[in-house]
């Protein structure tokens, strides 16, 4: 699964580093890193931008997300709860004859219907993208890093991580910086003894 | 940085650039970022103290209403919906200019947005905010409030799903509630930005949690944008149908004045009017406060200028149609309510709406007007007066002579009619005081993505856009591929 790259896996234990970190200095480097770094066949890696840089799933060579078939889901659950309740509400929770009209006045009950089910797709969109995401997750090696603090200003990252089965602490690292990468770094993994000074806050 | 080149020209060549001044990616962030973290302006104080002052007097005018009753309102018999239900729709078409710019411009690519679209979601929010106060407050008896929903209670009564009003419920409630999550996901990737560049440690923390984590990863990306695309898509059909039931409220009634099938797209026209004009005095002491005339250009307050005429027009075609449909309709009555609309004791009214409505955003045919700053703030605040009016022509006009003369009336509103309206533009700009001076104004990482060097493929295509000026144009090598689409 892509999505389990995101995770410091259990088999990051015995590891000295999560692994290395490449700052390149314009989109357009970037994505030329990515497309090489795809194409050297790593698998457990990562490209880290302050805003989406168009187009560089194609580079990284990720699948499209699958989140739109959750919001579909979700989507037709809420409208179908929705016309559920107003139908059992109208027939037998209070039946009540309202101008002569039947008790199952489905037109009536489009637009709440509707509305139930933009309600459930959206939901489903935001907590789908938080869960597919593993949102929140405050405590990350790569907080470690001092340079990764411009990832949400100017800083354009690629993360290679050491349990990539290509992964060499040397050659991984030469690669990125043969790359064009102006700056190139080792990330230490969080030692669990040490106070937990890193984090989404730090 | 400081001097503001005119990006309202549209050179043949390409487009003109939606960002002036020579950002980069760092001056960017640092542009959006250091009103957040720098020491409150004083300009800000001047505006937050009356705007807090005004809210007080919300609370006291809604303490005395559940105290007293809504006797203390103007409300008399013909007249039973007075500034409460002219408030709610006022303040909820306010809010659909921000779904506007925030869903619909995204769908139509409109990249200019980005500059706007952070401060007009959370205009939306707080408009909805003071449009659900309303329907809350006004049954006077608001201990049963909860009846609006349906809950099990010990009566084993439910609400009439096959009235309009229960439509408004949810209708209004999960609008509020997608667009504070549109506005949330927007925000995540700047409230990271914060994070990091904060000092404090209570900053750190504070921004921190809400920012999830945020660490710019596009595996992530891949998934935001998807859902941050759905989620525009949701909000366009929902934007639409939100006013399109509040103007059920009054269509499916018998009562001529209301009683019209051209009600849900005025109403929704009308809304993004208004709305706009909302953001349009907004933004423009915004960006003069908060120095972000770079970021939200001239070109900016233009497409705005413009997109008022549009729906301003419709507005006014919605006026004469409706008097048009009166007439023709050969209906006494119709014809009646129109006649006294605009002739009888509301006339006043009626004029005011049309020459704010239709007369005000007509200059905005001309460059020049467009342009002008003072004239778009002037014109901007007329045009919510304008519509305030409108939602009062449209309840008290035509209630006010139903079908008996003997239950004609005059409505009159009281103090505290007035308190309840200034009140609540207490309640939003209070709101949007605190999210100036705490939250990132701009969407920073959506603006970053308009800056040409964001695009890893600049100079690639055969046809580029370049800033002008940029001196770096290329040129085409071979025939424009969509030159002759049009």
């Amino acid at each position: 699964m892509g999505l389990m790259t995101l995770d410091v896996p259990e088999a990051s234990a015995g590891y000295s580093h999560y692994g290395v970190l490449a700052r390149f200095e314009t989109a357009k480097a970037l994505y030329r890193a990515c497309e090489a770094v795809r194409d050297a066949g790593y698998s457990k890696w990562d490209a880290l931008t302050p805003f989406p840089v168009h187009g560089l799933e194609k580079a990284m060579g990720l699948k499209p997300s699958k989140l739109p078939f959750l919001v579909l889901a979700t989507g037709l659950t809420g409208a179908g709860l929705g016309f559920a309740l107003q139908s059992w509400v109208h027939i037998l929770g209070y039946p009540l004859v309202i101008s002569g009209k039947p008790l199952f006045t489905w037109p009536a009950f489009v637009p709440v219907t509707f509305e139930l089910g933009v309600l459930g797709a959206a939901l489903g969109a935001v907590l789908g993208m938080f869960a597919f995401n593993k949102l929140p997750t405050y405590h990350h090696p790569l907080f470690r890093s001092k340079n990764f603090a411009r990832v949400t200003d100017d800083g354009l990252f690629i993360a290679i991580e050491a349990w990539d089965p290509k992964y060499d602490d040397r050659d991984t690292a030469e690669f990125l910086s043969g790359l064009g990468a102006v700056e190139v770094e080792h990330v230490p993994i969080d030692d669990p003894t040490e106070d937990g000074e890193a984090g989404g806050a730090g | 940085m400081a001097q503001s080149q005119d990006n309202t020209q549209e050179p043949v060549a390409g487009r003109a650039p939606l960002i002036v001044g020579g950002y980069d990616f760092r001056s960017l962030t640092e542009a959006v970022a250091v009103p957040v973290e720098r020491k409150t302006p004083i300009g800000w104080w001047f505006f937050f103290l009356p705007s807090l002052a005004m809210l007080g007097l919300f609370g006291v005018s809604i303490g005395w209403l559940f105290w007293e009753g809504t006797g203390i309102w103007g409300l008399n018999n013909p007249v039973n919906w007075g500034f409460a239900i002219v408030n709610f729709v006022f303040w909820v078409g306010i809010g659909h200019a921000g779904t506007l710019i925030s869903a619909i411009l995204f769908l139509f690519r409109q990249k200019w947005r980005t500059s706007i679209n952070r401060a007009a979601e959370a205009m939306t929010i707080f408009a909805v905010m003071c449009a659900l106060v309303f329907p809350g407050i006004h049954v006077g008896r608001v201990w049963v409030a909860y009846w609006m929903f349906p809950l099990p209670n010990q009566m084993d009564m439910w609400p009439n799903f096959r009235s309009p009003l229960i439509w408004d419920v949810f209708a209004v409630s999960i609008y509020g509630t997608v667009s504070l999550m549109f506005w949330y996901v927007g925000l995540i990737p700047d409230l990271a930005t914060i994070r990091d560049r904060a000092k404090t440690r209570i900053k750190q923390i504070a921004y921190g949690i809400f920012a999830l984590g945020w660490r710019g990863s596009h595996r992530n990306w891949l998934h935001y944008e998807r859902a941050y695309l759905m989620l525009a898509g949701l909000a366009t059909p929902l934007v639409l149908s939100v006013h399109s039931v509040v103007s059920m409220d009054f269509a499916t009634a018998q009562l001529p004045g209301w009683h019209t099938t051209i009600f849900p797209p005025y109403f929704v026209a009308g809304a993004i009017f208004s709305g706009f004009a909302m953001v349009m005095t907004l933004m423009l002491i915004c960006r003069v406060l908060f120095r972000m005339e770079d970021i939200i250009t001239m070109r900016h307050l233009e497409n705005m200028a413009k997109i008022m005429l549009l729906t301003g027009c419709m507005v006014g075609y919605a006026y004469g149609i409706e008097m048009f449909i009166a007439w023709y309709s050969g209906n006494p009555y119709e014809q009646f309510a129109f006649a006294n609309r605009a002739l009888g004791p509301y006339a006043w009214a009626y004029w005011i709406m049309v020459s704010c409505n239709v007369l005000t955003p007509q200059l905005f045919w001309f460059k020049k007007m467009r342009n002008h700053i003072g004239w778009l703030f002037i014109s901007s605040i007329l045009i919510n007066i304008g519509m305030w009016f409108e939602r009062f022509v449209i309840v008290t006009s035509s209630l006010h002579r139903d079908f008996l003369p003997a239950n004609w009336d005059y409505y009159q509103a009281t103090f505290w009619d007035f308190a309840s309206l200034i009140g609540s533009f207490g309640l939003f700009f209070t709101m949007f005081c605190l999210f100036a001076r705490f939250l990132p104004l701009v969407a920073t990482a959506e603006v970053k993505t308009v800056l040409p060097e964001a695009d890893p493929h600049q100079g690639e295509e055969l046809v580029r856009v370049v800033p002008a000026g940029s001196g770096t144009e290329p040129a085409p090598q071979a025939a424009p591929a969509g030159g002759g689409g049009a």
